[in-house]
């Protein structure tokens, strides 16, 4: 145990010199990350960033506040088809416009959070699927959006557009530095805010509302705040997701992405940021690369294609991937309901007391 | 003008008045008890008090101003904390974290300033360490200091108990409702809640309300005692005169045929 001289070194974003050490090794590593790998799999960690955005977000209103959300790919979706449009109509320089509609996700999150009120649970969790669905068929129908034939993205421009002041940013791997700025700036602002009073708020809420309300705690403000809060960290990661992929329709935002990125955050572990940056990481790996090849795994592969040519789907694999991740959230919540931060935790422990 | 007094207070569930006109003055700095058989409306009255019910009839006054109609949480901006009769904590946070959950609404950071919070000398960050020393106090009062970073759910049932009366602390109430305190302690730590309360009195110059079913307790630290029987109020007056009270021992004993 490490003496402590001061109450701030109670609340200090690293816990110890060892802590910040790591991070700056980490983010380090992170920055110089593009030297080392191709091209495709920059492309990876674009989405994976992006995942990891929204996994933070979506954990702030789960795991913290204890509410559930199926309607994620909506707000995801706002994200994305706001920031495109308003470059594309409104000309705005890309920071402004992925603000912008982070902002307007964010009203519909505190919409969705007036409901939230008074619902809780299987209920809660159907009024949200609810409207994730009515976004994707709303957006499906409606021309400006670009109907079900889906939208392609203009040039990334930082600065003001088709002027002297323009900044265009091209390739995966400028993108890479851009979304690497924005991801660490959000998780770090997520981190902070849970420590300081709206975090504590939130997690009362979550373990006790009534006990919250009499220590003052206000649950209508701050259930939809958590609620507005989560839908603008998915509305940002929609904005970036959009450049990232350069074309989507409505269909990219269907009710099982909102299911995936739920088995994120049950995965990585529920109510704490790493865990969120975890689950998002191992996630997307296992479905844009491992569940994709997963024809070419050594003897395995063959027979998990005529396993789910038989009963999953005549097309073969398109459907494992969803059963595999099923699969993987089912272990996890019988085996570690802490989910990948708990295993964590315990092994810091163990090497802690090593060889005890 | 009575510093905290309730009028005439009732409430009905259903066909069933299950707290029904009672009346008390609480003099400012004082303990005032109440105390009756199980299902009297005791805990109804702290539920009332406190804004989870709304109450059919009566006011609820605290230095002039009338808490009915409120919410729980405007309640507790007034000035009025409680403890639950069975616990209820933050489980999941630690002992810290609950107790600065009791400082809520003595801070300000909100979204912005709590994402922000850069380094030692930033707005947010000097709060939380001014709200942090208050709550050091409440920790070494009552002498919480082992358990103050473990989670709430690996604690002992006593120890739960304390980190409920701390965290009520911790809002610097005008009034403190305790709802059956030493429920479940053993008499080492019913001696010493007794002396905490003493001294809650003393040094943070709180009038504190009290459930409570230990006698011993309730008859040697009370000021003045309200006995209810089925919603209704039997006596209401100094210990020594309740316990003479021919109808509080026909409620806690029994009549003689």
């Amino acid at each position: 145990m490490d003496m402590k001289r001061d109450y701030y070194e109670d609340i200090e974003l690293f816990s110890s010199g060892t802590v910040l050490f790591w991070s700056v090794a980490f983010l380090v590593f992170l920055f110089t990350l593009p030297l080392y790998i191709p091209s495709y799999n920059i492309y990876l960690f674009n989405i994976i960033m992006v995942h990891v955005i929204l996994a933070v977000g979506l954990n702030i209103l789960v795991g913290y506040t204890g509410q559930i959300s199926l309607g994620h790919a909506g707000f995801f979706a706002i994200g994305a088809y706001g920031t495109a449009l308003l470059m594309i109509h409104l000309h705005l320089p890309f920071l402004m416009a992925l603000i912008i509609a982070g902002l307007i996700s964010a009203f519909f999150g505190f919409i969705i959070g007036l409901p939230a009120l008074r619902l809780e649970g299987p209920y809660l969790a159907i009024a949200t699927l609810g409207f994730g669905l009515t976004i994707m068929h709303i957006i499906g129908h409606w021309d400006i959006f670009g109907g079900r034939m889906g939208i392609s993205t203009p040039p990334l421009d930082l600065g003001l557009q088709n002027s002297p002041y323009s900044f265009v940013i091209e390739g995966d791997v400028k993108i890479y530095y851009l979304i690497l700025v924005i991801t660490v700036l959000m998780v770090v602002c997520a981190r902070n805010l849970m420590r300081t009073r709206v975090g504590r708020a939130f997690v009362a809420i979550r373990d006790d509302d009534i006990a919250a309300e009499v220590m003052g705690v206000n649950l209508t403000i701050f259930k939809t705040m958590s609620f507005a809060l989560s839908a603008f960290y998915a509305g940002v990661a929609g904005g970036l997701y959009g450049f990232v992929v350069s074309f989507f329709d409505p269909f990219t935002f269907n009710l099982i992405l909102s299911i995936v990125f739920l088995v994120m955050v049950v995965v990585g572990g529920l109510g704490s940021i790493l865990g969120a940056v975890m689950g998002a990481t191992l996630i997307t790996y296992l479905q844009f690369d491992l569940l994709k090849n997963v024809e070419e795994l050594p003897y395995m592969g063959e027979i998990l294609v005529q396993f789910s040519r038989k009963w999953l789907t005549v097309i073969g694999l398109a459907n494992f991937g969803s059963v595999a991740l099923g699969l993987i959230m089912l272990g996890i919540v019988i085996f570690e309901p802490l989910g990948m931060f708990g295993i964590w935790i315990r092994m810091k422990k163990y090497w802690k007391t090593w060889p005890f | 003008m009575a510093h905290f007094k309730v009028e005439n207070l009732g409430i009905s569930f259903g066909g069933i008045r299950a707290v029904d006109n009672v009346s008390f003055e609480v003099k400012k700095n004082s303990i005032f008890s109440i105390i009756g058989p199980n299902g009297s409306g005791k805990t109804t009255i702290f539920n009332m008090i406190s804004g989870i019910y709304k109450p059919d009839s009566g006011r609820v006054v605290l230095e002039g101003e009338d808490m009915v109609g409120l919410r729980p949480d405007m309640i507790a901006r007034k000035g009025i904390a409680r403890t639950f009769q069975n616990i209820q904590l933050f489980g999941n946070a630690t002992v810290m974290d609950n107790l600065m959950l009791g400082r809520h609404i003595h801070m300000k950071t909100g979204i912005i300033g709590g994402a922000f919070m850069w380094g030692k000398w930033s707005g947010t960050a000097r709060e939380e360490v001014k709200n942090r020393e208050i709550v050091e106090h409440i920790v070494d009062f009552l002498e919480l200091q082992s358990v103050r970073d473990q989670f709430v759910s690996s604690l002992p049932y006593g120890k739960r108990k304390l980190v409920e009366l701390g965290r009520a602390l911790a809002l610097e109430p005008k009034v403190l409702l305790l709802d059956e305190p030493s429920a479940g302690m053993n008499t080492e730590e019913k001696d010493d809640l007794r002396i905490w309360i003493k001294d809650i009195q003393e040094d943070y110059q709180v009038t504190i309300l009290l459930i409570e079913h230990d006698m011993n307790m309730v008859m040697g630290i009370s000021d003045r005692i309200l006995a209810i029987n089925q919603g209704v109020e039997i006596i209401e007056d100094v210990p020594s005169e309740v316990q003479k009270h021919p109808d509080v021992i026909a409620a806690y004993l029994g009549e003689e045929e």
